[in-house]
Protein backbone atom coordinates (compact mmCIF):
# COMPACT_ATOMS: atom_id res chain seq x y z
CA UNK A 1 0.00 0.00 0.00
CA UNK A 2 1.42 3.40 -0.96
CA UNK A 3 1.08 6.41 1.38
CA UNK A 4 -1.51 7.92 -0.99
CA UNK A 5 -3.68 4.80 -0.93
CA UNK A 6 -3.33 4.68 2.86
CA UNK A 7 -4.56 8.26 3.25
CA UNK A 8 -7.58 7.63 1.01
CA UNK A 9 -8.53 4.34 2.72
CA UNK A 10 -8.21 5.78 6.24
CA UNK A 11 -10.26 8.81 5.12
CA UNK A 12 -13.15 6.55 4.04
CA UNK A 13 -13.13 4.50 7.26
CA UNK A 14 -13.00 7.71 9.32
CA UNK A 15 -15.96 9.15 7.42
CA UNK A 16 -18.08 6.26 8.70
CA UNK A 17 -16.66 6.66 12.22
CA UNK A 18 -17.52 10.37 12.26
CA UNK A 19 -21.05 9.77 10.99
CA UNK A 20 -21.81 7.13 13.61
CA UNK A 21 -20.06 9.07 16.36
CA UNK A 22 -22.06 12.23 15.65
CA UNK A 23 -25.38 10.35 15.73
CA UNK A 24 -24.65 8.42 18.91
CA UNK A 25 -22.56 10.88 20.93
CA UNK A 26 -19.54 8.54 20.89
CA UNK A 27 -16.00 9.44 19.96
CA UNK A 28 -15.57 7.06 17.07
CA UNK A 29 -12.62 5.33 18.78
CA UNK A 30 -14.49 2.03 18.59
CA UNK A 31 -14.06 2.14 14.79
CA UNK A 32 -10.81 4.08 14.38
CA UNK A 33 -8.59 2.06 16.75
CA UNK A 34 -9.41 -1.46 15.48
CA UNK A 35 -9.36 -0.27 11.85
CA UNK A 36 -5.91 1.32 12.19
CA UNK A 37 -4.31 -1.51 14.15
CA UNK A 38 -5.90 -4.55 12.51
CA UNK A 39 -6.52 -3.35 8.94
CA UNK A 40 -3.59 -1.00 8.45
CA UNK A 41 -1.09 -2.49 10.98
CA UNK A 42 -0.45 0.89 12.61
CA UNK A 43 1.35 1.03 15.96
CA UNK A 44 -1.17 1.05 18.85
CA UNK A 45 0.29 4.33 20.21
CA UNK A 46 -0.43 6.16 16.95
CA UNK A 47 -3.84 4.50 16.70
CA UNK A 48 -4.80 5.80 20.15
CA UNK A 49 -3.34 9.22 19.31
CA UNK A 50 -5.44 9.32 16.13
CA UNK A 51 -8.53 8.16 18.00
CA UNK A 52 -8.29 11.00 20.54
CA UNK A 53 -8.09 13.38 17.56
CA UNK A 54 -11.19 11.68 16.16
CA UNK A 55 -13.06 12.28 19.44
CA UNK A 56 -12.35 16.02 19.23
CA UNK A 57 -13.16 16.16 15.51
CA UNK A 58 -16.50 14.39 16.04
CA UNK A 59 -17.33 16.66 18.94
CA UNK A 60 -16.56 20.01 17.30
CA UNK A 61 -17.78 18.98 13.85
CA UNK A 62 -21.20 17.86 15.06
CA UNK A 63 -21.70 20.16 18.04
CA UNK A 64 -21.46 23.30 15.89
CA UNK A 65 -24.80 22.25 14.36
CA UNK A 66 -26.31 20.70 17.51
CA UNK A 67 -25.74 23.81 19.60
CA UNK A 68 -27.28 26.08 16.96
CA UNK A 69 -30.37 23.85 16.67
CA UNK A 70 -30.58 23.63 20.49
CA UNK A 71 -30.35 19.86 20.20
CA UNK A 72 -27.35 19.97 22.54
CA UNK A 73 -28.07 21.54 25.94
CA UNK A 74 -25.12 23.88 26.65
CA UNK A 75 -26.01 24.40 30.32
CA UNK A 76 -26.28 20.69 31.05
CA UNK A 77 -22.95 20.15 29.27
CA UNK A 78 -21.17 22.93 31.21
CA UNK A 79 -22.42 21.74 34.60
CA UNK A 80 -21.52 18.11 33.95
CA UNK A 81 -18.10 18.96 32.49
CA UNK A 82 -17.03 19.88 36.04
CA UNK A 83 -17.69 16.27 37.03
CA UNK A 84 -16.06 14.66 33.98
CA UNK A 85 -12.97 16.89 34.17
CA UNK A 86 -12.40 16.25 37.88
CA UNK A 87 -13.10 12.56 37.33
CA UNK A 88 -10.48 12.41 34.57
CA UNK A 89 -8.02 14.11 36.89
CA UNK A 90 -8.73 11.56 39.64
CA UNK A 91 -8.32 8.76 37.11
CA UNK A 92 -4.90 10.06 36.06
CA UNK A 93 -3.88 10.21 39.74
CA UNK A 94 -4.95 6.71 40.76
CA UNK A 95 -3.77 5.03 37.55
CA UNK A 96 -1.35 2.32 38.58
CA UNK A 97 -3.13 1.73 41.90
CA UNK A 98 -6.01 -0.14 40.28
CA UNK A 99 -5.71 -3.19 38.08
CA UNK A 100 -7.13 -2.41 34.62
CA UNK A 101 -8.43 -5.98 34.46
CA UNK A 102 -11.07 -5.41 37.15
CA UNK A 103 -11.94 -2.04 35.67
CA UNK A 104 -12.69 -3.66 32.34
CA UNK A 105 -14.97 -6.19 34.04
CA UNK A 106 -16.80 -3.58 36.17
CA UNK A 107 -17.09 -1.20 33.21
CA UNK A 108 -18.34 -4.02 30.99
CA UNK A 109 -21.01 -4.96 33.53
CA UNK A 110 -22.13 -1.32 33.99
CA UNK A 111 -22.45 -0.87 30.22
CA UNK A 112 -24.31 -4.15 29.86
CA UNK A 113 -26.78 -3.09 32.54
CA UNK A 114 -27.14 0.38 30.95
CA UNK A 115 -27.90 -1.10 27.55
CA UNK A 116 -30.67 -3.24 29.07
CA UNK A 117 -32.19 -0.25 30.88
CA UNK A 118 -31.92 1.97 27.83
CA UNK A 119 -33.66 -0.65 25.75
CA UNK A 120 -36.51 -0.82 28.28
CA UNK A 121 -36.84 2.96 28.59
CA UNK A 122 -37.73 3.14 24.89
CA UNK A 123 -41.36 2.49 25.81
CA UNK A 124 -41.66 5.07 28.55
CA UNK A 125 -40.13 8.16 26.96
CA UNK A 126 -42.23 11.15 27.94
CA UNK A 127 -43.24 13.62 30.57
CA UNK A 128 -41.57 13.56 33.99
CA UNK A 129 -43.10 15.46 36.86
CA UNK A 130 -40.73 14.84 39.77
CA UNK A 131 -39.22 17.73 41.68
CA UNK A 132 -35.83 18.93 40.50
CA UNK A 133 -34.47 21.76 42.71
CA UNK A 134 -30.94 21.65 41.29
CA UNK A 135 -32.09 21.68 37.69
CA UNK A 136 -34.48 24.53 38.51
CA UNK A 137 -31.71 26.57 40.10
CA UNK A 138 -29.29 25.90 37.23
CA UNK A 139 -32.01 26.54 34.61
CA UNK A 140 -31.35 23.23 32.87
CA UNK A 141 -34.85 22.61 31.48
CA UNK A 142 -35.14 23.35 27.77
CA UNK A 143 -36.77 22.47 24.49
CA UNK A 144 -35.74 21.59 20.96
CA UNK A 145 -37.42 21.23 17.58
CA UNK A 146 -37.71 17.59 16.53
CA UNK A 147 -37.65 17.35 12.73
CA UNK A 148 -38.92 13.77 12.67
CA UNK A 149 -41.91 14.55 14.88
CA UNK A 150 -42.38 18.03 13.36
CA UNK A 151 -42.95 19.63 16.73
CA UNK A 152 -41.22 21.41 19.58
CA UNK A 153 -40.31 18.99 22.36
CA UNK A 154 -40.13 20.54 25.84
CA UNK A 155 -38.29 18.54 28.47
CA UNK A 156 -37.49 18.75 32.16
CA UNK A 157 -34.11 17.70 33.53
CA UNK A 158 -34.16 15.68 36.77
CA UNK A 159 -31.66 14.12 39.22
CA UNK A 160 -28.82 16.51 38.49
CA UNK A 161 -26.78 15.22 41.45
CA UNK A 162 -27.04 11.61 40.27
CA UNK A 163 -25.98 12.79 36.82
CA UNK A 164 -22.96 14.60 38.31
CA UNK A 165 -21.98 11.44 40.20
CA UNK A 166 -22.24 9.25 37.11
CA UNK A 167 -20.28 11.76 35.02
CA UNK A 168 -17.55 11.76 37.67
CA UNK A 169 -17.35 7.96 37.35
CA UNK A 170 -17.31 8.31 33.54
CA UNK A 171 -14.41 10.76 33.89
CA UNK A 172 -12.46 8.44 36.21
CA UNK A 173 -12.92 5.51 33.83
CA UNK A 174 -11.83 7.49 30.78
CA UNK A 175 -8.87 8.88 32.72
CA UNK A 176 -7.81 5.36 33.69
CA UNK A 177 -8.51 3.42 30.52
CA UNK A 178 -8.47 6.21 27.95
CA UNK A 179 -11.82 5.03 26.61
CA UNK A 180 -15.54 5.21 27.13
CA UNK A 181 -15.91 8.94 26.68
CA UNK A 182 -19.42 8.76 25.31
CA UNK A 183 -20.51 5.21 26.14
CA UNK A 184 -21.15 6.11 29.78
CA UNK A 185 -22.29 9.70 29.21
CA UNK A 186 -25.30 8.98 27.02
CA UNK A 187 -26.85 6.42 29.45
CA UNK A 188 -26.32 8.87 32.35
CA UNK A 189 -28.08 11.68 30.45
CA UNK A 190 -30.84 9.38 29.24
CA UNK A 191 -31.50 7.15 32.25
CA UNK A 192 -30.67 9.37 35.21
CA UNK A 193 -31.46 12.87 33.98
CA UNK A 194 -34.27 11.96 31.58
CA UNK A 195 -33.08 13.98 28.59
CA UNK A 196 -34.69 13.00 25.27
CA UNK A 197 -32.45 10.50 23.46
CA UNK A 198 -31.45 12.96 20.70
CA UNK A 199 -30.59 15.63 23.27
CA UNK A 200 -28.57 13.01 25.17
CA UNK A 201 -26.41 12.04 22.19
CA UNK A 202 -26.02 15.66 21.03
CA UNK A 203 -25.06 16.90 24.51
CA UNK A 204 -22.64 14.00 24.96
CA UNK A 205 -21.11 15.07 21.65
CA UNK A 206 -20.52 18.58 22.92
CA UNK A 207 -18.95 17.26 26.14
CA UNK A 208 -16.54 14.60 24.84
CA UNK A 209 -14.36 17.16 23.03
CA UNK A 210 -13.54 19.06 26.21
CA UNK A 211 -12.31 16.07 28.20
CA UNK A 212 -10.41 14.72 25.20
CA UNK A 213 -8.63 18.04 24.54
CA UNK A 214 -6.54 17.89 27.73
CA UNK A 215 -5.41 14.31 27.03
CA UNK A 216 -4.81 15.08 23.34
CA UNK A 217 -2.42 17.89 24.24
CA UNK A 218 -0.48 15.49 26.47
CA UNK A 219 -0.40 12.85 23.70
CA UNK A 220 0.85 15.43 21.22
CA UNK A 221 3.72 16.46 23.46
CA UNK A 222 4.61 12.81 24.07
CA UNK A 223 4.88 12.23 20.31
CA UNK A 224 1.89 9.87 20.12
CA UNK A 225 0.12 11.85 17.40
CA UNK A 226 1.61 11.11 13.99
CA UNK A 227 0.34 13.82 11.60
CA UNK A 228 0.44 11.40 8.69
CA UNK A 229 -1.96 9.01 10.46
CA UNK A 230 -4.07 11.66 12.20
CA UNK A 231 -4.62 13.85 9.09
CA UNK A 232 -6.91 11.49 7.12
CA UNK A 233 -8.67 10.55 10.38
CA UNK A 234 -9.39 14.21 11.19
CA UNK A 235 -10.55 15.03 7.64
CA UNK A 236 -12.79 11.97 7.36
CA UNK A 237 -14.28 12.27 10.82
CA UNK A 238 -15.02 15.99 10.43
CA UNK A 239 -16.87 15.42 7.17
CA UNK A 240 -18.71 12.40 8.59
CA UNK A 241 -19.69 14.32 11.73
CA UNK A 242 -21.13 17.22 9.71
CA UNK A 243 -23.24 14.77 7.67
CA UNK A 244 -24.28 12.90 10.82
CA UNK A 245 -25.36 16.12 12.52
CA UNK A 246 -27.70 16.87 9.60
CA UNK A 247 -29.22 13.40 9.88
CA UNK A 248 -29.90 13.21 13.63
CA UNK A 249 -32.91 15.54 13.62
CA UNK A 250 -34.64 13.56 10.87
CA UNK A 251 -34.16 10.11 12.36
CA UNK A 252 -36.75 8.57 14.66
CA UNK A 253 -36.00 8.37 18.39
CA UNK A 254 -36.47 4.60 18.36
CA UNK A 255 -33.90 4.24 15.56
CA UNK A 256 -31.25 6.20 17.49
CA UNK A 257 -32.00 4.27 20.67
CA UNK A 258 -31.88 0.91 18.88
CA UNK A 259 -28.53 1.56 17.19
CA UNK A 260 -27.06 2.98 20.39
CA UNK A 261 -28.13 -0.02 22.46
CA UNK A 262 -26.66 -2.42 19.88
CA UNK A 263 -23.29 -0.60 19.92
CA UNK A 264 -23.36 -0.45 23.72
CA UNK A 265 -23.86 -4.22 23.95
CA UNK A 266 -20.92 -4.67 21.59
CA UNK A 267 -18.63 -2.40 23.66
CA UNK A 268 -19.70 -4.13 26.87
CA UNK A 269 -18.92 -7.59 25.49
CA UNK A 270 -15.50 -6.33 24.32
CA UNK A 271 -14.75 -4.90 27.78
CA UNK A 272 -15.76 -8.10 29.55
CA UNK A 273 -13.66 -10.15 27.15
CA UNK A 274 -10.62 -7.94 27.79
CA UNK A 275 -11.12 -8.25 31.55
CA UNK A 276 -11.68 -12.01 31.62
CA UNK A 277 -8.78 -12.75 29.30
CA UNK A 278 -6.59 -10.61 31.58
CA UNK B 1 -51.82 38.22 27.21
CA UNK B 2 -49.65 40.37 24.98
CA UNK B 3 -46.69 40.54 27.36
CA UNK B 4 -46.45 36.75 27.60
CA UNK B 5 -44.31 36.11 24.48
CA UNK B 6 -42.27 39.20 25.25
CA UNK B 7 -41.38 37.85 28.67
CA UNK B 8 -40.38 34.55 27.17
CA UNK B 9 -38.20 36.22 24.58
CA UNK B 10 -36.44 38.29 27.22
CA UNK B 11 -35.80 35.14 29.23
CA UNK B 12 -34.45 33.12 26.34
CA UNK B 13 -32.48 35.77 24.52
CA UNK B 14 -29.16 35.51 26.41
CA UNK B 15 -29.00 31.76 25.88
CA UNK B 16 -29.73 32.11 22.17
CA UNK B 17 -26.80 34.52 21.91
CA UNK B 18 -24.64 32.04 23.76
CA UNK B 19 -25.65 29.23 21.44
CA UNK B 20 -24.85 31.22 18.32
CA UNK B 21 -21.52 32.28 19.79
CA UNK B 22 -20.51 28.72 20.71
CA UNK B 23 -21.73 27.36 17.39
CA UNK B 24 -19.82 29.95 15.37
CA UNK B 25 -16.71 29.40 17.45
CA UNK B 26 -16.77 25.64 16.90
CA UNK B 27 -17.48 26.08 13.19
CA UNK B 28 -14.64 28.58 12.82
CA UNK B 29 -12.19 26.36 14.71
CA UNK B 30 -13.15 23.35 12.60
CA UNK B 31 -12.87 25.21 9.27
CA UNK B 32 -9.50 26.79 10.02
CA UNK B 33 -7.94 23.56 11.32
CA UNK B 34 -9.42 21.59 8.42
CA UNK B 35 -7.88 24.09 5.98
CA UNK B 36 -4.44 23.60 7.58
CA UNK B 37 -4.74 19.81 7.49
CA UNK B 38 -5.88 19.71 3.85
CA UNK B 39 -3.20 22.17 2.67
CA UNK B 40 -0.53 20.33 4.68
CA UNK B 41 -1.51 17.01 3.15
CA UNK B 42 -1.41 18.47 -0.36
CA UNK B 43 1.99 20.07 0.29
CA UNK B 44 3.28 16.72 1.60
CA UNK B 45 2.34 14.91 -1.60
CA UNK B 46 3.61 17.73 -3.85
CA UNK B 47 6.98 17.73 -2.06
CA UNK B 48 7.19 13.93 -2.15
CA UNK B 49 5.76 12.60 -5.43
CA UNK B 50 7.20 9.18 -4.55
CA UNK B 51 4.47 8.85 -1.84
CA UNK B 52 2.01 8.04 -4.59
CA UNK B 53 4.07 5.11 -5.88
CA UNK B 54 6.36 3.53 -3.30
CA UNK B 55 4.94 1.20 -0.63
CA UNK B 56 8.15 1.32 1.41
CA UNK B 57 7.53 4.98 2.22
CA UNK B 58 4.36 4.19 4.19
CA UNK B 59 6.40 2.03 6.57
CA UNK B 60 8.78 4.93 7.21
CA UNK B 61 5.97 7.47 7.71
CA UNK B 62 4.14 5.40 10.30
CA UNK B 63 6.96 3.69 12.20
CA UNK B 64 7.58 4.56 15.89
CA UNK B 65 9.39 7.87 16.14
CA UNK B 66 7.81 9.25 12.98
CA UNK B 67 5.88 11.93 14.92
CA UNK B 68 8.63 14.54 15.08
CA UNK B 69 6.46 17.55 15.89
CA UNK B 70 5.84 17.55 19.64
CA UNK B 71 5.76 21.25 20.48
CA UNK B 72 4.44 24.52 19.11
CA UNK B 73 8.00 25.74 18.48
CA UNK B 74 8.99 22.73 16.38
CA UNK B 75 5.74 22.94 14.47
CA UNK B 76 6.28 26.63 13.72
CA UNK B 77 9.85 26.15 12.45
CA UNK B 78 8.70 23.18 10.35
CA UNK B 79 6.01 25.37 8.80
CA UNK B 80 8.59 28.03 7.91
CA UNK B 81 10.50 25.33 6.02
CA UNK B 82 7.23 24.46 4.19
CA UNK B 83 7.10 20.95 5.58
CA UNK B 84 3.66 19.55 4.79
CA UNK B 85 3.54 17.48 7.97
CA UNK B 86 4.27 20.56 10.10
CA UNK B 87 1.30 22.35 8.53
CA UNK B 88 -0.84 19.27 9.33
CA UNK B 89 0.48 19.29 12.91
CA UNK B 90 -0.50 22.98 13.24
CA UNK B 91 -4.01 22.12 12.06
CA UNK B 92 -4.22 19.30 14.61
CA UNK B 93 -3.08 21.66 17.39
CA UNK B 94 -5.82 24.13 16.41
CA UNK B 95 -8.37 21.32 16.40
CA UNK B 96 -7.26 20.27 19.90
CA UNK B 97 -7.40 23.87 21.16
CA UNK B 98 -10.93 24.53 19.84
CA UNK B 99 -12.95 22.90 22.70
CA UNK B 100 -10.75 24.60 25.31
CA UNK B 101 -11.21 27.99 23.64
CA UNK B 102 -14.96 27.25 23.60
CA UNK B 103 -14.99 26.88 27.39
CA UNK B 104 -12.88 30.03 27.88
CA UNK B 105 -15.01 32.18 25.59
CA UNK B 106 -18.22 30.85 27.22
CA UNK B 107 -16.86 31.87 30.61
CA UNK B 108 -16.26 35.43 29.46
CA UNK B 109 -19.62 35.58 27.65
CA UNK B 110 -21.56 34.37 30.71
CA UNK B 111 -19.74 36.98 32.80
CA UNK B 112 -20.64 39.62 30.22
CA UNK B 113 -24.29 38.65 30.46
CA UNK B 114 -24.18 38.82 34.25
CA UNK B 115 -24.70 35.08 34.77
CA UNK B 116 -22.18 34.63 37.56
CA UNK B 117 -23.13 31.04 38.36
CA UNK B 118 -22.36 29.83 34.85
CA UNK B 119 -19.29 32.01 34.48
CA UNK B 120 -17.92 30.36 37.64
CA UNK B 121 -18.79 26.89 36.30
CA UNK B 122 -16.89 27.59 33.06
CA UNK B 123 -13.86 28.94 34.92
CA UNK B 124 -13.76 25.83 37.14
CA UNK B 125 -13.84 23.58 34.05
CA UNK B 126 -11.10 25.63 32.41
CA UNK B 127 -8.98 25.40 35.57
CA UNK B 128 -9.43 21.61 35.76
CA UNK B 129 -8.42 21.26 32.09
CA UNK B 130 -5.24 23.29 32.63
CA UNK B 131 -4.34 21.29 35.77
CA UNK B 132 -4.77 17.96 33.99
CA UNK B 133 -2.75 19.28 31.04
CA UNK B 134 0.19 20.31 33.22
CA UNK B 135 0.04 17.19 35.37
CA UNK B 136 0.23 15.11 32.21
CA UNK B 137 3.66 16.60 31.61
CA UNK B 138 5.13 14.98 34.72
CA UNK B 139 4.79 11.55 33.16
Amino acid sequence: MTPLQFELAVFCVSLAAGLLGALLGLGGGIIVVPALTLLFKIDIRYAIGASIVSVIATSSGAAAAYVRERMANIRVAMVLEIATASGALTGAFIAGLVQPRWLYIIFGLILGYSSLMMFRRGHGEGLVTRRAPWADFLKLHSSYYDEAQRRNVTYRVVRTRVGLGLMYVAGVVSGLLGIGSGALKVPALDLAMHLPIKVSTATSNLMIGVTAAASAAVYFRRGDIDPFVAAPVAMGVLLGAVIGARLLGRLRNSTIRGVFVAILVWISVQMLWKGIRG
Amino acid sequence: MSDEPEKKAAHEQPLVHMELLVSNLLRGGVLVSLAFIVVGTIVTFVNHPEYARSSAELQRLTQPGAAVYTSIGQTASGMLAIHGQAIVAAGLLLLIATPVIRVGVSAVAFLWEGDKTYAAICFVVLFLLLVSFFLGKAE
